[in-house]
């Protein structure tokens, strides 16, 4: 009994050590954050391999997203003749919630694992600590670009989910399913509210915060070779993609809560 | 100029640094020995401040580098350079650019200045004309002087090596020694190295300590060291086994 208590207050330990480091980390970020020198190429560099690179699979995954989830409400809306509510429903689902959680998703298995290994690879190799010999901050160099970028690349990926999955709803309802064009558009638009907008955007800014920050702390105190390094790769992933939907819920909540 | 006075550090429960005190003189090179694990990056780290000692100090030119403020303890570390044991050169970076990148994160020079001097500072390493290459097409050795040139584009007056020669065949552990020697006579800096290669640490050194128990348990002269009668050294110099340092 002893025995497992002591595991469990060790995984806690553990625990509050971890979320401890990241929101260290995350505060020192934001010290350096307004501090010259600001290394604007570095930070169109990652804004380039964060958010440009991501376009495509976010784009296929964003059209494909929409198009079946018009197809599955239809079959449902079909039940009470109520098809017209396709469009809005697609659309709500894709502002509120699934373009910013699926993109956030989506960025994590791309881009959060590539930042932990790459930080993880220069930690293993002492570039980390050769950064620091040159008195250069290793959290200016290579953690503020990356959070920045994340913060500004998600939410216009969330914009570009949200675009081609309601034109893959669209082309799905009208083309495949015989809905009326107009109704499908007037009602989206009279459906959708700014909030539900911009409320996505927040959210997908939070998670890029997120994907950024996790992925530069593990990468930061990777060990051990190239074990360590995939360890944190996977680690990054797994704590940003159930951060993400765990805020989304109290976002949501803290958002729309009444 | 460096001076290290009663030195302390424990990770845990493990002490790693138990009184160590030393100096080491401007414009020689000190090489600290000891057997693997004894505790000599964690004293070098101590030196360019990447650790924070327990209990002791650190001077440089007299001043105790531990009450420095940020932006002291920065401006301090630009007089530093580090070769370290891989060389920890940026792989994503040409050798040009891995050498230029402290000079365009430290000075307003032109690019033309700072093309100069990264041909003069590779050109000094043996490297001349290979600042196009990257990381992965070099040797272990390649590697070294190309990391030696990165230390020395801001023309430190310290340089710290972290065993030079580890992980190198001998001949290319004797041209890494010439190197840095040859290097530490035209540049004059202070030089501080931490190796358990014998042969690199009387080539290299104008000084050599032995870190054994968390202490400096000797330390003068290479012909001083060589004669030295404590058993550590004695064990440590014959290669082996059997001794006071257990395995």
């Amino acid at each position: 009994m002893v025995d497992i208590l002591e595991r469990v207050f060790r995984r806690f330990e553990l625990f509050a050590e971890e979320l401890g480091g990241i929101v260290y980390l995350l505060f020192e970020t934001l010290v350096w954050m307004v501090r010259p020198p600001f290394r604007f190429s570095v930070i169109l560099k990652q804004m380039e391999f964060i958010g440009v690179q991501s376009g495509f699979i976010v784009f296929l995954t964003g059209i494909f997203t929409g198009m079946v989830f018009a197809l599955q409400t239809s079959y449902a809306f079909r039940l009470f003749a109520a098809e017209n509510l396709v469009g809005p429903s697609v659309a709500l689902a894709l502002t509120r919630e699934l373009a910013p959680v699926l993109t956030g998703l989506m960025v994590t298995g791309r881009a959060g694992s590539a930042i932990a290994a790459e930080l993880g690879t220069m930690k293993v190799t002492e570039q980390i600590d050769a950064l620091y010999s040159m008195a250069i901050s290793p959290v200016q160099y290579l953690v503020f670009p990356r959070v920045i970028s994340a913060i500004i690349m998600v939410p216009l990926l969330t914009v570009l989910f949200q675009f081609v999955g309601f034109w893959g709803s669209y082309f799905v309802g009208v083309y495949l399913l015989d809905l009326n064009s107009y109704r499908f558009i007037q009602d989206t638009v009279y459906a959708l509210e700014l909030k539900d907008v911009y409320t996505g955007l927040v959210k997908s800014a939070f998670f890029g915060l997120t994907i950024a920050v996790v992925g530069c702390y593990k990468g930061f105190y990777a060990e051990g070779g190239a074990e360590g390094v995939g360890k944190a790769a996977t680690h990054s992933v797994v704590i940003s993609s159930v951060t993400i939907l765990v805020s989304d819920y109290f976002l949501t909540a803290l958002m729309f809560g009444q | 100029m460096i001076e290290i006075r009663d030195l302390h550090k424990s990770f845990g429960t493990q002490r790693v640094l138990d009184g160590v005190n030393l100096a080491m003189e401007r414009g020689k090179t000190t090489v600290i020995v000891g057997p693997s694990g004894c505790g000599k990056s964690v004293l070098i780290k101590h030196i360019i401040g990447l650790l924070k000692p327990d209990r002791g100090q650190i001077l440089i030119d007299g001043e105790d580098i531990g009450t420095y403020n940020e932006e002291r303890r920065a401006k301090l570390l630009k007089r530093f350079g580090f070769l370290f044991q891989s060389g920890a050169l940026f792989d994503s970076m040409s050798l040009a650019e891995n050498v230029s990148f402290p000079l365009r994160e430290h000075t307003h020079l032109s690019e033309k200045e700072i093309m100069a001097k990264v041909e003069e500072k590779l050109k000094l390493v043996g490297l001349g004309g290979a600042g196009s290459k990257y990381p992965a097409e070099l040797s272990g050795g390649m590697k070294k002087r190309a990391g030696l040139a990165r230390a020395i584009a801001l023309d430190p007056d310290i340089i710290i090596f972290d065993e030079p020669t580890t992980g190198l065949d001998p001949v290319m552990s004797d041209a890494v020694d010439n190197m840095i020697r040859e290097t530490q006579e035209y540049l004059k800096f202070t030089a501080v190295a931490i190796s358990h290669d014998m042969a690199s640490t009387f080539k290299i050194g104008h000084k050599v300590a032995m870190l054994y128990n968390g202490k400096i348990v000797e330390e003068g002269t290479p012909e001083e060291f060589k004669r030295s009668k404590s058993p550590v050294v004695r064990q440590f110099l014959a290669r082996k086994a059997e001794g006071p340092i257990k395995v």
